[in-house]
């Protein structure tokens, strides 16, 4: 059912557990469709994603997904990392069986998920530099 | 890979050597059609009646004509809900079932309600027992079925059949059970037990696939779902009879039922060892099912945070076979119907695995599944995003 590639990333993922010093974490899915799935990224201050580690609680498919996705965004940039589509993630495995694709797709929106969650932080840090700045009002 | 230990039993069995031994001759030697009037249709017609008379006994059946023969449990379960559906739509067109019937009753009754009959689907309680109250509730002037299985495939629970069926004829209402699981695992006397339609497998005992029966009482008014043959089965099940299928089903049977006391020890022996060294060895999980009315064969454990398809495939790479929920729903993506009818969360739900045991699953099967098991929830763990302690 499943092809050589999703076991092997399967039984051995390359980029699984926590990543120490992540600036960009997001989670997608839901235990009723049996896939969640929890991307951390460390974005530098060029914007380019340095390192990808992830997280999931699902079938072979989900695990194997997301750590391919993980190698995919690895030293791309913001923009490119957004590029990348669930077809991006099922070509590097090979092939996916017709009802696992939605792994693939929830792969896809996890570095969404991710990058959105950087852009949120970015506008929060911005705001709270804004603020510092802010004098107090003279009597 | 070295070892392989097959505990996923409740999906299918090895056909044993002695109905093998069975079948044999009826693939060369007697291979005329049991409808044909000269000797070789005779004799293949004598191996049908001796397996027909072997099920009758087995499950008491007061007559073997009870017996039709069927390609297996899904088109019995299939002929005895939409048969007595299609043969009494003139007293009533309402049934009742339970949220926990295989899909072999559930997407018959689905095609009912297609046609304008109303279902209804009963809850289960926490341990998968239908509570007898809810089923009073829900009886109707216009209901004319009542089928809840005997022995649920996916957590072992065993119903109040016996008492459902009272129930049922109390209100005139005719009862069939599921009792695909069954056979062999409990005492089954349709006569004791007062159950008018009962489909039954071959594959779960050691008999071939391919080949069940329904047990239908006489005088049971219930509508061919095959049109085709006129004679087989005497009207009923059209299709020329599969033979050597058929000899191997009633040998299987006969065994089944003559050794399921000692069977049962064997497996509650078994299961008892697997729950104490899962004890010993595992933390965070849940067994699924019912603590006592419960059929010995089956285990059905969660293991919370981590999901049950992940646990099957590594288990399988160290040559443990086993299955999330029942090996029909195996390609669903949505948790078991079962588990969620018995009101399991999702997440737990997803973590379920079920381990079948046969009569040869050993003590040292058991330690080497445990170990391998801790190895397996340990690896899975540790990448989940849901911590196994908080569940």
């Amino acid at each position: 059912m499943y092809s050589k590639k999703v076991m092997e990333r399967f039984q051995n993922p390359r980029n699984a557990g926590t990543l120490q010093g992540a600036n960009a974490v997001g989670q997608v899915g839901n235990a009723t469709c049996g896939d969640i799935m929890k991307m951390y990224l460390k974005i530098n201050d060029n914007g380019i994603v340095e390192d990808a580690k992830f997280r999931t609680f699902g079938c072979c498919a989900a695990i194997a997904s997301t750590d391919i996705a993980c190698d995919l965004i690895k030293g791309k940039t913001i923009e490119d990392a957004l590029k990348i589509s669930n077809k991006d993630v099922v070509d590097m495995l090979g092939e996916l069986p017709p009802h696992k694709i939605h792994c693939s797709v929830l792969a896809e929106e996890s570095i969404r998920a991710a990058i959105e969650d950087y852009y949120k932080r970015l506008e929060k840090a911005s705001k709270d530099a804004l603020k510092k700045t802010r004098k107090k009002p003279t009597k | 890979m070295e070892r392989r230990i097959y505990l996923d039993n409740a999906s299918t069995t090895f056909v044993s050597s002695e109905v093998l031994e069975e079948m044999m001759p009826c693939f060369n030697v007697i291979y005329g059609n049991a409808g044909s009037l000269h000797s070789y249709g005779r004799e293949a017609m004598a191996v049908v009646d001796k397996a027909r008379d072997r099920i009758k006994t087995a499950i008491n059946a007061s007559k073997a004509n009870e017996i039709y023969f069927t390609s297996g449990g899904t088109e019995s379960d299939d002929w005895a809900i939409l048969g007595v559906a299609h043969a009494n739509a003139d007293k009533g067109k309402h049934i009742i079932t339970s949220q926990i019937e295989h899909h072999a009753v559930l997407n018959a009754c689905h095609q009912l309600e297609k046609e304008g009959f109303e279902i209804t689907y009963l809850p289960v309680n926490k341990h998968g027992l239908v509570d007898l109250a809810e089923l009073l509730h829900a009886i109707r002037k216009d209901t004319i079925l009542i089928s809840i299985m005997a022995v649920n495939n996916e957590v072992g629970t065993i119903q109040n059949v016996k008492a459902i069926a009272k129930i049922a004829h109390g209100y005139d209402i005719l009862f069939h059970t599921d009792a695909v699981q069954a056979v062999g695992v409990m005492s089954i006397d349709v006569q004791d037990m007062d159950i008018d339609l009962l489909s039954m497998s071959s594959h779960k005992l050691h008999g071939p696939k391919g080949v069940g029966a329904l047990y239908v009482r006489n005088g049971v008014k219930i509508d061919p779902i095959l049109f085709g043959g006129i004679n087989q089965e005497r009207g009923k099940r059209a299709g020329t009879e599969n033979v050597p299928a058929i000899a191997g089903f009633g040998k299987a049977v006969e065994i089944a039922v003559k050794n399921h006391i000692i069977n049962n020890k064997k497996f509650k022996t078994i299961r008892e060892y697997f729950l104490e060294k899962l004890e010993e060895k595992v933390d965070h999980y849940q067994v699924n099912g019912h603590p006592h009315q419960k059929a010995n064969s089956i285990l059905n454990v969660s293991f919370y945070g981590i999901e049950g398809e992940s646990v099957l495939m590594l288990l399988d790479l160290a040559g443990i076979c086993v299955s999330t929920s029942s090996a029909c729903t195996s390609k669903s993506l949505l948790p078991s119907h079962v588990l969620q009818a018995m009101g399991v969360a999702d997440d737990v739900a997803q973590g379920a695995v079920r381990f079948s045991f046969g009569t040869n699953t050993s003590k040292s099967d058991v330690d080497y599944v445990i170990d391998e098991l801790v190895k397996v929830i340990a690896k899975l763990r540790a990448i989940s995003p849901i911590q196994a302690g908080r569940v």
